[in-house]
């Protein structure tokens, strides 16, 4: 983009190292391992023997001003802790799922790695090696380039449906050519006091709980400091949160119709002419077409299908329609149903006729230093070897956004070696079988024929247990150096290496290393600070030059469209094939794609299967974020595992009645496809008695590591198949149908 | 005798993060579960057809010092500091009980 790279700096009295009676204090971005989506300001203190003793939020950076959540203030137990892995280590692949590691030095494990890696390209060709990451961790960059420079198109994330952020990532560049975030201020150095800043009059929390969850570049208390500026929200979300209990409406959703409930929304402020007519006629195409769909979706059909009242819905669409700026923060559950790209379109068509684009206090396209996704390196791969990326050519769309392979295609293609067989796996940063993998138990069968599997990670996992043939250690943030270019505005900001742990390394030393080996003149970087360094060419700063001045923010100004920032010629519009905001998208109907919204119904679910409500009478929601953990990560950790000792299950009073469950019973969550135990927690959070929530990602630590610490009995994705949606994004992960029964003794 | 401190709580924007019970528990190195702030939750219980009780309120324990050390560096309390919200506010108890009265949810800590 033709942003000009001109940053504006944030005065702080205190350097990015400094002493403090006895400590030595180091300022940084909290920026992975642990996983997070953010990159809060820290002070991180070590003792004279260089240990992490404390972390505090730095009250000098603008993003989270002091403030943190509890899992980096309990960081020092993370780094220090006993479980850690310290040190590479092998195990014979005929070992596979026995507690037999044996300990090498890295330089065996990378020589090891090098030979056998580089002996599957020989034959089967590099395609035939995937790599693949989880979430939250500061990885895609680096892996992306690891799997371009080995010749391998196969780099992705082994989620169905590439169900997180993905599929809204995808859709807002192939409609609009950017992705969108609501303004909160966070690209001005000086905050809400910024004098082009304006508070939004309504944000739209839609699937989203982001005072816990933690999402794509926001701050979740972000939304508090508004709402004591004078914002008013409007929630949907099937469950009653501390944020909807403040909405001046909390649209309680069944999980899954959300495409609906937009449609509606949509009927709303275009039959009553809310919308911004001159915005519409200068920067939107197709909106005839949309005028013309949004009438299949009249209130009341709309309020039958998600289960809410129709004046609830007219309500909000009124309170967003007039107002004289708004956003839409959004969340995973949009993500997370099979038909999410119509979901994702309709939402977004929301604010986008309303004109809340690139004004103060409405959605803005967020600045960038380097897309992460596919701007570091994809220039490596061959025309003939990215012709080769699993589901390219199923799945059109996945030119647009993140540069990955399709996941359930993947899947497929491991058990039937068709077009090619998968030979070999690089899971860096993902503990697929507890976590993002669907089925679990089909990706652990069909992983456990490959002939390598490399796991590069913190802690002993799960999948590291049941595959792993190498494991490399991995760092946290306060054991490297780093640059945060992640998700959100982004800003000239570093992590700062202060301690250092067995033999770990970071994330992207172990790529810097492995991949020149493979490929020299693709890493022609001494060490990772000249490697950030190249990321920040054209940025004035080195990466020593930038850990001096952090946190630096890219010069930001309003209505770019307008003056032609948002595209790559220059020419003002977006970048899209009109040049427009596409409510009729061309890159859809290219990829023969219904061009506008819709809405599927769930499948399985209560319109579409009624028959299987006999047996499965429940519609469970899952991955409701805690405070305390990080998806799969943080149940070793004792002060956050105190927070959520066990996997929940929430269930409405009538519901545990109906079914004689009492408080704190353990229960059995299954559906058709499989089941997973659960704790009950009778609460009438649910607004619905149909409804039930839990949370994803659970293992014991403290299990039997060869009964691969209990992941199958409680991994809820045990119920989710690899069922993507018609653009090969989306996935049914937080829309099923459920029965729950007591758990017997001795299960 | 020196001027005497305490912590209001704007309580009507606690969100029960628990930031305030780790902040202080890393700062002091107390055992898990034990603090000198413990957050309770209120609900959710339905009130009529629009509202819900649904609340949080940090109480301070025994102990609590009031983070004397971090006071004497010009530090805020590590609690404060941390909260999310940012509904915790520490001063001297003269200024404070000013305040409490300027809106309502509020509560007073003298400690």
């Amino acid at each position: 983009m033709s942003e000009e790279k001109k940053y504006v700096l944030v005065e702080h009295e205190k350097p990015w190292r400094y002493e403090e009676e006895g400590y030595t204090v180091t300022r940084g971005s909290a920026w992975t391992g642990p996983g997070c989506h953010l990159g809060c300001g820290v002070l991180m203190y070590t003792n004279d023997e260089g240990k992490l003793v404390k972390v505090e939020g730095d009250p000098e950076n603008p993003f989270n001003k002091g403030r943190l959540c509890v899992r980096c203030l309990d960081l020092p137990e993370v780094t220090n802790s006993d479980k850690r892995l310290l040190y590479p280590m092998k195990r014979d692949k005929d070992k596979r799922g026995k507690n037999e590691f044996e300990r090498i030095s890295w330089d065996e494990a990378l020589d090891d790695i090098e030979a056998k890696f580089n002996e599957i390209a020989d034959s089967s060709g590099p395609e035939s090696i995937v790599f693949l990451q989880g979430t939250g961790r500061d990885i895609a960059s680096w892996i992306s380039r690891l799997a371009w420079s080995f010749g391998s198109p196969n780099y992705g994330f082994p989620l169905s449906g590439l169900a997180c952020y993905l599929p809204r990532v995808s859709g807002m560049m192939s409609t609009t050519g950017s992705f969108w975030v609501c303004d909160c201020s966070q690209q001005f150095v000086d905050r809400y006091d910024n004098e082009q800043y304006e508070v939004p009059e309504v944000m739209i929390l839609w699937g989203n709980n982001p005072l816990i969850s933690n999402s794509d570049g926001f701050f979740g208390h972000w939304v508090t400091d508004l709402m004591k500026r004078g914002m008013k929200i409007i929630t949907v979300d099937p469950r009653m949160t501390w944020l909807g209990r403040r909405a001046e409406v909390n649209l309680a959703i069944r999980p899954g119709t959300d495409a609906a409930l937009a449609l509606g929304m949509l009927n709303v402020i275009i039959n009553e002419e809310l919308y911004d007519k001159e915005f519409v006629d200068k920067w939107c195409y197709g909106f005839d077409e949309l005028c013309k769909r949004v009438q299949e979706y009249p209130v009341e059909k709309v309020a039958n299908i998600c289960w809410l009242e129709a004046e609830d819905i007219r309500m909000a669409a009124r309170a967003f329609g007039n107002a004289k700026n708004g956003c839409i923060q959004w969340g995973l559950a949009v993500d997370m149903v099979r038909e999410a790209l119509p979901a994702i379109q309709a939402i977004a068509a929301i604010y986008q006729i309303c004109g809340y684009i690139e004004k103060p206090g409405c959605m803005i396209a967020p600045p960038e230093i380097l897309f992460y996704g596919g701007g570091f390196g994809s220039d490596l791969l061959t025309p003939e070897q990215e012709a080769k990326r699993i589901g390219l050519q199923k799945y059109p769309l996945l030119h647009h956004g993140f540069a990955t392979l399709q996941a359930d295609e993947m899947m497929a293609q491991m058990e039937t070696a068709d077009p090619y067989a998968i030979k070999g796996a690089w899971l860096q940063t993902t503990n697929t079988i507890a976590c993002m993998g669907a089925d679990p138990k089909r990706f652990y069968n069909a992983a456990r024929n490959l002939d390598i599997v490399v796991c590069i990670d913190l802690f002993m996992t799960p999948t590291i247990m049941a595959l792993a043939d190498y494991v490399l250690p991995a760092a946290t943030f306060p054991e490297r150096d780093g640059i945060r270019v992640g998700d959100g505005p982004q800003r000239g900001e570093t992590i700062n290496k202060c301690t250092s742990v067995g033999e770990c390394r970071s994330d992207m030393e172990i790529n810097l290393e492995l991949g020149r080996r493979f490929n020299p003149s693709a890493w022609p970087w001494k060490d990772v600070q000249e490697m950030f360094s190249a990321v920040y060419d054209g940025t004035g700063y080195d990466f020593k030059g930038m850990r001096e001045i952090a946190p630096a923010y890219p010069q930001f100004s309003y209505d770019r469209h307008a003056k032609g920032m948002l595209r790559q010629d220059g020419q003002p519009g977006f970048n899209t094939p009109t040049g427009r905001i596409e409510l009729w998208a061309t890159q859809y109907a290219n990829a023969d794609l219904d061009p506008l919204p819709y809405f599927g119904e769930p499948d399985p679910g209560p319109t579409s299967t009624p028959e299987l409500l006999n047996e499965y009478p429940l519609i469970l929601t899952t991955g409701a974020r805690n405070w305390g953990m990080f998806h799969s990560e943080h149940r070793n950790i004792p002060r956050l595992r105190a927070m959520r000792p066990d996997p929940i299950i929430e269930v409405h009073p009538e519901a545990a009645s109906e079914y004689g469950l009492k408080d704190g019973d353990w229960v059995w969550v299954e559906n058709q496809r499989g089941r997973a135990k659960r704790k009950v927690q009778i609460t009438t959070v649910l607004l619905n008695s149909k409804y039930c929530s839990t949370d994803h990602a659970w293992w014991y630590p403290e299990g039997d590591p060869e009964k691969l610490f209990d992941v199958f009995d409680l991994n809820i994705n045990n119920s989710v198949p690899w069922v993507p949606g018609k653009s090969g994004f989306g996935s049914n992960y937080k829309c099923m149908l459920v029965k729950l029964y007591k758990v017997k003794d001795g299960e | 005798m020196a001027e005497k401190s305490g912590i209001l709580i704007d309580y009507d924007w606690c969100t029960g993060c628990h930031s305030c019970e780790m902040a202080c528990q890393m700062e002091f190195g107390f055992p898990v579960g034990q603090s000198g702030v413990k957050v309770f939750q209120v609900g959710p219980w339905q009130i009529d057809e629009r509202k819900w009780q649904y609340s949080f309120m940090p109480v301070f324990t025994d102990m609590c010092t009031l983070c004397a050390e971090r006071a004497a560096k010009g530090k805020l309390p590590s609690c404060v500091q941390h909260c999310q919200a940012d509904c915790m506010k520490y001063g001297s108890l003269e200024d404070l009980v000013k305040e409490v009265s300027s809106h309502n949810k509020q509560v007073l800590y003298a400690i």
